[in-house]
C-alpha cells in the first residue's frame, strides 16, 4: 500500500521494514514456508515452460498411472493426463482464485474499515452493521451460497469469495484504525490543523497498513481452501480447465484405485494453505514493535 | 532559528488575557441514563506570558478540560476566547490558521509519537500541513530539536523507540512549538518521567516560555510540579474549580478544605517531619454520580447540612483569590462561615 | 534471632539478544526484623529486580542470578520451586503497584483472602472468611462485610490497594515486599495507604522492603534507605543520614530535583543526561559521566563501598566527611507546603 509519501529525504519507515525483514529471516519455519510459497508461485507463473507435458493431453494407457511412471512422474489422472503438469497449471488457477478475491476485498474492506474507524459515530455504525450481516455466516457457507446464486464459473466464484472477505478485512481495518485514531499523535496532528486526508495518509494508513495486510495475507489461506471447495462443488472453475479443487473432485472416484494420485491435489491445497498461514504468522511476529 | 511560518500577531495588547474560558461543560453519556460530568462549568483566564497550573486528582476532568479548550473534543457548552477573539464557540469550526495558536503537549507515552516517524518527521508534519516545503520543514525541525536540547545530528532520524522518555518528551514539545503557537496546553507533561529527567524538562519549559513569549496551561496531578511552573493555580475537584489564586497566595494560604488536604498530603523529604495522620479519608467519588451540593462534602471534615443542599459559588475571598466553599461566604449559614477565610 | 533479610553479592542478568545484560550488579543488604528499608531509585536502576530476586522470582523468569539471598535465615536460591512458593505464600507478603496484577478479577475479594488462609494456614473456609473480615477492619476498609463480597473491579483504587495489603498480611508474614504500592494512587489516597502501611508495620512488627522512586515516600516510611543507580547500591544508611546528609553525588542530585518553591525563587538543580545503558556501561563509576564532582579515578576504577563509623555507606571516590553533619545540603530547610 502506498502509505508512505514521496519525500526528498528517505521515506518514513524504511528502517522499520528492513527490521521486519531481518526478524522474519530469523524464524526458520517461516522461512521454509516462504520458500515453499515461492516455489508454488514461480511454478504457477512459469507453468507453460515448466510443466513437462501438456496438461490436457489424455492417454488411455496411462489412466491412473502410478507415481513414478515414465512420462507421468506424479502419476496420471482419470483420463491419463499428466498429474504434475496438471498440478502446476491447476496451481495457477487456484492461486488466482484465492489471491484475487482477497486483494479486491482488501481494497474494498480496507477502505470501508478505515473510513468507519476514522469517522466514527453514525458512519461507523452504518458500515459496521452491514458488515456484521456478512460476518454472521461461516465464510465457506457464504461463498457457496453466493456462488450458487450467481451460477458456476471462475469469475462468479471470485466475486463470491470477494464478498466473503470484505467483511472480516473491514472489521480488522476498523478496529485497528479506531485504536490508531485514539493515539495522542493523531490528536496532535488534528491540532495542527492538517487536512484529514493528510492525517490519514501520514499518520493513520502508515500504522494501519501493516496489521491489515498481514490479516489479509492470512485470509489467503482460507481463500485457497474456499476456492478449491467451490470448484470441488462445481461452483468454480469449469472443465477442461482445472484447479486443485476440481481435480480433487474428479479424482474422488479413483480414491480406491490409486489413493496416492487422488490425494495429490488435496496435499497441494493443504501445503499451500499451511504455508500461507505460517508466513503471515511469521510476518506478524516480525512486525511486533519491541519497546 | 528562522521559522518558515509567520508569528501569530498580538491583537489585544499586554492587558488582554491570552486565554479566557467561559462556562465550559462536557458531560459524557453512559448507556443512556447515567452521565459523567467530566467538566461541569469551568471558567478561568490566563494572562499573557504566564502559566496557569491546573491541579487535581484522577477523574477531576482536567485532561478533558485541556482537550475541550484545544477544540479537539466537542463541548456541550461554553466558549474559549483567545487574545480577545473567539477561538471557538459551540458549533463553530476553527480555521486552520487560528488552529496553530493553541497546541498541546501530552503525557509521554507510547502513543504520543507516531512509531513510524522519526523525530524530525513528527516535528515537520505540522509546518508541512501549513504549506511549508518538506525541505524547509525539515530544516526547521532540526533547529527545533536543537532548541529543546537534542542535537539534531544524533536525534533527527531516530524513531520514538530509540528515544528515552525524557527525549520523547522534548520531541513532543518541539512538535507543539513547530506551529509557533501562543498557548501551550501541557497535559501531565512530566508525570511519566523520572525525577532527574523531570527537572530537566521543567526547566526547559520555563526557559522556552520566556524565550518564545508563550502562555501555558499546565495540568498535573502533582502539586509540586505545578508549584514550580505556575504563576496562578486552579484546583479542580470532580469537574469543577474549587479554588483559584496566584501561586504565592494559594501555597501560603490555601482556603478550600480540599486544597488544604491536597497540600497536606504531600510528603516532605525530611524524615523528621512526617505526616501524623492522613488529612482526609476515602477515595474521590465516582464522577458518574457526584454528591449533591458541594461535591467535596463527602470527604470534608467541616461538612454540614447546608453543604448537601446548596452548591457553593466560586466567590472572591481576597483580590484574585476565589474559593468555592460555604465557609468563605459570610452569613452563608455554615457554622464556620467567615472563620476560615 | 536471624535478620529478616540478608543479601550478599546479588547479581542478576537478563538475556538480551545473544548475551546477558547485567541489571543488578552486586547488591548487599541486611534488614533487621521489624524495620523498614526503602530501596530508592529511578526506572532501570534495578530496584524492582532486586526485590523480586528476594523470593526467587527472577531466576524463574530465566534470569541469571548469582549471590546469596537469605530470607528469615533460609537460603532462597537453594530452595525448590515448591518451597519458594510456600515462602511467598506464608512468610513473605507482596504488594504491587497495580493491585489488579495480584487480585483475581473473577473471584470475590473476601474469598481470595480466605483461600490464602486455607491453603497456607490450614484454616477452614469459615475461619478464613472470619479472618478476612478482621483483616478488612485492620486495613480500615469501611463497610467491610459488604466489600468482602465485592469483585476487585468494583473497588476504587485505594480500596483495591488496601485489599491487596490485607491479602499480603493474611498469614502475618515477618517480611513484606512492597513494589511502588502507592505510586499509581492519587495524592490524598496515597498518603492514606502509606500511613496505613506504616501503622500496620509498627503494630505487627513486620519488616518491610519498600521500593520507590519518590524521596518523600521514602522519608515518610523508611528507617533505612538504600539508593540504587545502574544496578548498584550507591549509598545506604538511616533515613536521616541519607536524606538529610547525603554522601553520594547522585543522592544529592536527586534531592536537588525536589521542588521547594517556584522556578523563580528556587530553581531546580538539573541532573544532566540520563542513566547509562546497562549493556554498555561506562568504565569506572557508572555515575561519573553525569557527576559534577567527578575527577581522575572516577572514569577509571569503580569505587568500593566506604563506611563511616555511623554505618552510613557510599560508593564514591570522594572522601567522605567523618561525621554525618555534612553540608546539610538537603531536607533540613524544606519549605514544603503543609
Amino acid at each position: 500500500m502506498s502509505a508512505t509519501v514521496a519525500m526528498p529525504a528517505k521515506a518514513p519507515g524504511t528502517g522499520y521494514w528492513r527490521g521486519v525483514g531481518r526478524r522474519f529471516a530469523r524464524q526458520p519455519l517461516a522461512m521454509a514456508a516462504a520458500m515453499v510459497l515461492l516455489v508454488v508461485v514461480l511454478s504457477a507463473i512459469g507453468a507453460d515452460w515448466i510443466a513437462p507435458a501438456d496438461p490436457f493431453q489424455t492417454s488411455v494407457s496411462r489412466r491412473l498411472a502410478a507415481i513414478g511412471t515414465p512420462g507421468r512422474w506424479l502419476g496420471g489422472d482419470e483420463l491419463g493426463r499428466d498429474m504434475l503438469s496438471r498440478l502446476i497449471h491447476g496451481g495457477r488457477v487456484s492461486l488466482a482464485m484465492a489471491i484475487v478475491p482477497v486483494a479486491v476485498a482488501l481494497v474494498i474492506g480496507g477502505f470501508l474499515g478505515v473510513l468507519a474507524g476514522y469517522a466514527g459515530g453514525a458512519v461507523n455504525m452504518a458500515i459496521m452493521r452491514v458488515m456484521d450481516v456478512f460476518y454472521a455466516y461461516p465464510s465457506i457457507l457464504l461463498a457457496v451460497a453466493i456462488a450458487g446464486a450467481l451460477g458456476p464459473g471462475m469469475v462468479n466464484g471470485m466475486v463470491a469469495l470477494t464478498l466473503v472477505f470484505v467483511a472480516p478485512i473491514a472489521r480488522v481495518a476498523e478496529s485497528v484504525t479506531t485504536q490508531v485514531r485514539a493515539n495522542d499523535y493523531v490528536v496532535a496532528a488534528r491540532l495542527s490543523g492538517a487536512p484529514t486526508s493528510m492525517i490519514l495518509r501520514r499518520h493513520v494508513l502508515n500504522n494501519v497498513a501493516g496489521p491489515v495486510l498481514v490479516f489479509a495475507a492470512s485470509q489467503v489461506s482460507v481463500s485457497i481452501i474456499a476456492a478449491s471447495g467451490l470448484s470441488f462443488l462445481g461452483l468454480g472453475v469449469s472443465p477442461p480447465q482445472a484447479d486443485w479443487g476440481l481435480m480433487l473432485s474428479a479424482l474422488r472416484q479413483a480414491l480406491y484405485v490409486n489413493p496416492w494420485v487422488a490425494a495429490l491435489p488435496g496435499a497441494a491445497i493443504f501445503l499451500c494453505s499451511m504455508a500461507v498461514n505460517i508466513v503471515s504468522d511469521g510476518i506478524r511476529r516480525a512486525m511486533e514493535l519491541r519497546r | 532559528m528562522k521559522a518558515p511560518l509567520p508569528a501569530l500577531p498580538d491583537r489585544g495588547g499586554p492587558a488582554q488575557p491570552m486565554l479566557t474560558v467561559n462556562g465550559l461543560r462536557r458531560w459524557f453519556r453512559l448507556d443512556g441514563k447515567r452521565v459523567i460530568r467530566a467538566v461541569d462549568g469551568l471558567d478561568f483566564s490566563v494572562a499573557k506570558g504566564t502559566t496557569l497550573g491546573i491541579v487535581g486528582e484522577s477523574g477531576c476532568g482536567k485532561s478533558t478540560a485541556a482537550k475541550l479548550v484545544a477544540g479537539i473534543e466537542p463541548a456541550d457548552a461554553g466558549e474559549v476566547v483567545l487574545d480577545g477573539e473567539v477561538f471557538w464557540a459551540r458549533g463553530a469550526r476553527i480555521g486552520p490558521e487560528a488552529r496553530r495558536a493553541v497546541q498541546m503537549v501530552f503525557q509521554d507515552s507510547h502513543s504520543s509519537l507516531n512509531p513510524r516517524m522519526t523525530a524530525a518527521e513528527s516535528i515537520a508534519f505540522g509546518p508541512e500541513a501549513h504549506g511549508v516545503k518538506p525541505g524547509a520543514a525539515r530544516d526547521y525541525a532540526r533547529a527545533l530539536l536543537e532548541a529543546v536540547g537534542l542535537p539534531p545530528d544524533r536525534f533527527a532520524d531516530r524513531p520514538p523507540m530509540a528515544l528515552s522518555g525524557g527525549q520523547r518528551q522534548r520531541v513532543n514539545i518541539a512538535r507543539a512549538l513547530a506551529l509557533r503557537p501562543r498557548v501551550l496546553l501541557l497535559d501531565e507533561p512530566v508525570s511519566a518521567l523520572d525525577k532527574s529527567v523531570e527537572a530537566q524538562v521543567l526547566n526547559l519549559l520555563v526557559r522556552l516560555r520566556a524565550q518564545l513569549d508563550l502562555t501555558y496551561v499546565f495540568i498535573s496531578h502533582d502539586l509540586s510540579v505545578v508549584r514550580y511552573v505556575a504563576d496562578e493555580v486552579a484546583v479542580m475537584y470532580l469537574g469543577q474549580v474549587v479554588e483559584q489564586a496566584p501561586a504565592s497566595v494559594i501555597f501560603a494560604r490555601p482556603s478550600h478544605p480540599y486544597t488544604r488536604a491536597l497540600f497536606a498530603s504531600k510528603p516532605s523529604v525530611d524524615p523528621r517531619r512526617r505526616i501524623a495522620a492522613p488529612p482526609i479519608q476515602g477515595d474521590p467519588p465516582d464522577p458518574v454520580d457526584p454528591p449533591s451540593g458541594c461535591r467535596f462534602r463527602t470527604r470534608c471534615g467541616f461538612a454540614e447540612a447546608l453543604c448537601a443542599t446548596g452548591t457553593p459559588p466560586l466567590g472572591t475571598v481576597a483580590p484574585a483569590h476565589r474559593v468555592a466553599c460555604w465557609m468563605t461566604v459570610p452569613r452563608s449559614g455554615h457554622s464556620q462561615a467567615g472563620v476560615a477565610a | 534471632m536471624t535478620a529478616a533479610l540478608e543479601v550478599n553479592g546479588l547479581e542478576v542478568a537478563y538475556r538480551a539478544g545473544r548475551g546477558f545484560v547485567p541489571v543488578v550488579r552486586g547488591v548487599d543488604l541486611t534488614l533487621a526484623r521489624g524495620k523498614v528499608l526503602a530501596l530508592l531509585g529511578e526506572s532501570g536502576s534495578g530496584k524492582s529486580v532486586t526485590l523480586r530476586s528476594m523470593v526467587g522470582l527472577t531466576a524463574r523468569e530465566g534470569a541469571r542470578v548469582a549471590g546469596s539471598v537469605r530470607v528469615l535465615g533460609q537460603d532462597v536460591p537453594g530452595m525448590t520451586a515448591r518451597q519458594q512458593l510456600d515462602l511467598r505464600g506464608s512468610q513473605v507478603g507482596f504488594v504491587f503497584q497495580e493491585p489488579m496484577t495480584a487480585l483475581d478479577p473473577v473471584f470475590r475479594v473476601g474469598d481470595q483472602i480466605a483461600e490464602v488462609l486455607v491453603r497456607h494456614r490450614g484454616a477452614t473456609w469459615a475461619e478464613g472468611l472470619a479472618r478476612a473480615r478482621a483483616l478488612f477492619d485492620l486495613v480500615q476498609i469501611p463497610a467491610a462485610a459488604q466489600r468482602l463480597r465485592a469483585y476487585p473491579s468494583e473497588l476504587s483504587g485505594g480500596l483495591r490497594q488496601r485489599a491487596m495489603i490485607a491479602i499480603a498480611l493474611a498469614c502475618e508474614p515477618p517480611l513484606l515486599l512492597a513494589d511502588e504500592p502507592t505510586t499509581a494512587l492519587d495524592a490524598t489516597v496515597q498518603i492514606q495507604v502509606l500511613l496505613l502501611l506504616r501503622d500496620l508495620q509498627k503494630q505487627l512488627g513486620t519488616a518491610v522492603v519498600f521500593v520507590t522512586h519518590d524521596l518523600g515516600v521514602a522519608a515518610e516510611i523508611a528507617d533505612e534507605v538504600a539508593v540504587m543507580y545502574a544496578g548498584r547500591i550507591v549509598e545506604r544508611g538511616s533515613a536521616e543520614q541519607v536524606l538529610l546528609a547525603p554522601a553520594h553525588p547522585y543522592t544529592r542530585a536527586l534531592l536537588g530535583c525536589v521542588v521547594r518553591g517556584g522556578y523563580a525563587e528556587a530553581p531546580l538543580v538539573e541532573l544532566a543526561g540520563s542513566p547509562p545503558d546497562l549493556a554498555r556501561l561506562p568504565p569506572g563509576c557508572s555515575f561519573a559521566p553525569r557527576c559534577g564532582s567527578a575527577f581522575g579515578p572516577c572514569g577509571v576504577t569503580e569505587p568500593a563501598e566506604v563506611a563511616r563509623p555511623s554505618g552510613h555507606r557510599a560508593r564514591c571516590h570522594l572522601p567522605l566527611p567523618l561525621d554525618d553533619r555534612g553540608d546539610g545540603h538537603a531536607g533540613a530547610e524544606t519549605t514544603e507546603a503543609r
